[in-house]
């Protein structure tokens, strides 16, 4: 009798595994997640458009069976843009790492987050610019070394929530690899959400930011590194400014609804000619 | 009830030996074909199976059944 294999394997598309990611890379437990997630929706990736951007959480896309695509460097908003356009009823997946999404991208995420586009954002969050070898990307804690930044990181760093929230997006959650369940319940909540979701996932990186910024390549202290510094938003909530300060907040932060974008002219889907 | 791990996809990143809370895994000396000492449930009696390490592999090697 051949040995059992992971149920969530009938997704992945057949001679792919195993990934191209580092041992221990998070990308492979945001993978992981999403997939469980869908499987107890009942919702089937190959349904859905999975785009992916540049850089090593775009790669997730690329092991999914179904439709994805692949390739221009922070469009992957653009892209999305473009298919809601034509086709709302699709759903559409963005993976997309920090760099992707918060430097080259940025101006995309603050526009379709305005206009509550229907995508699901899931941000990888690794604090560096993992594939081109660990530069400091905008999301780096301040006082991090980092390949470029060898006496640490000057500038303070960005946080892509509150940037959306403010945007207008509708549903904003941030969770970490180190809560693989409620990692999986965040990804559930936003796939059933209707309008703009992100989810930005604190990910270790330990072959770039662990070696640079934690002089250790071990997946277990950079993930460590990061737990240590996350409180949950019911802690956060009875700290100050200063006490919150390098802390990354774990939870929701909003959650509701509002017309979602189906053209410039068109906010009603029902109204919509080609929706029909 | 039992821990499966499949060899050629493990990366021996020891992330289910971090996760587990009852310290079932460990890091063998067997090398799989890409090059890397696989993970192995070698107490697996002490397996409450939580499936943590089935959710938290980055590889999806692992199935708790």
């Amino acid at each position: 009798m051949s040995q059992p294999i992971n149920p969530l394997r009938k997704y992945i598309r057949e001679g792919k595994l195993p990934h191209f990611f580092c041992p221990g890379c998070g990308c492979g437990q945001i993978l992981n997640a999403f997939l469980q997630a869908c499987d107890e929706l009942s919702v089937d990736p190959s349904r859905m458009v999975i785009i992916g951007g540049v850089g090593c959480t775009a790669r997730i896309p690329v092991y999914l069976k179904g439709d994805v695509l692949h390739g221009v460097h922070g469009r992957t908003l653009a892209w999305a843009t473009g298919i809601k356009l034509h086709k709302p009823q699709t759903k559409v997946v963005i993976f997309a790492g920090d760099g992707d999404v918060a430097s080259i991208g940025g101006n995309h995420l603050i526009h379709a987050a305005r206009r509550n586009l229907d995508v699901l954002v899931v941000v990888a969050n690794n604090f560096n610019y993992a594939m081109t070898g660990g530069q400091v990307a905008p999301m780096t804690p301040s006082q991090v070394r980092t390949m470029t930044t060898p006496f640490g990181n000057p500038e303070p760093s960005f946080d892509i929530c509150e940037l959306v929230v403010t945007a207008g997006a509708t549903y904003v959650a941030r969770e970490a690899t180190g809560r693989p369940v409620q990692l999986e319940r965040t990804l559930k909540k936003a796939l059933t959400h209707e309008g703009f979701a992100l989810v930005e996932v604190l990910s270790q990186c330990p072959t770039n930011y662990g070696r640079y910024a934690l002089r250790s390549g071990d997946p277990a202290v950079t993930l460590k590194w990061i737990m240590d510094r996350c409180i949950t938003k019911a802690q956060a909530d009875k700290l100050s400014k200063e006490e919150k300060a390098g802390k990354f907040v774990l939870g929701e932060f909003v959650d509701f609804k509002r017309p979602i974008f189906c053209g410039s002219s068109v906010y009603d889907l029902e109204s919509c000619e080609c929706c029909e | 009830m039992a821990v499966y791990i499949d060899k050629n996809l493990c990366k021996g990143c020891g992330l289910c030996i971090h996760f587990c809370p009852k310290n079932v895994f460990d890091i063998t000396d067997e090398i799989n074909k890409k090059g890397f000492n696989v993970a192995a449930p070698t107490r697996q009696k002490d397996c409450i199976q939580c499936k943590l390490c089935e959710r938290s592999c980055p590889d999806l090697a692992i199935v708790v059944e």
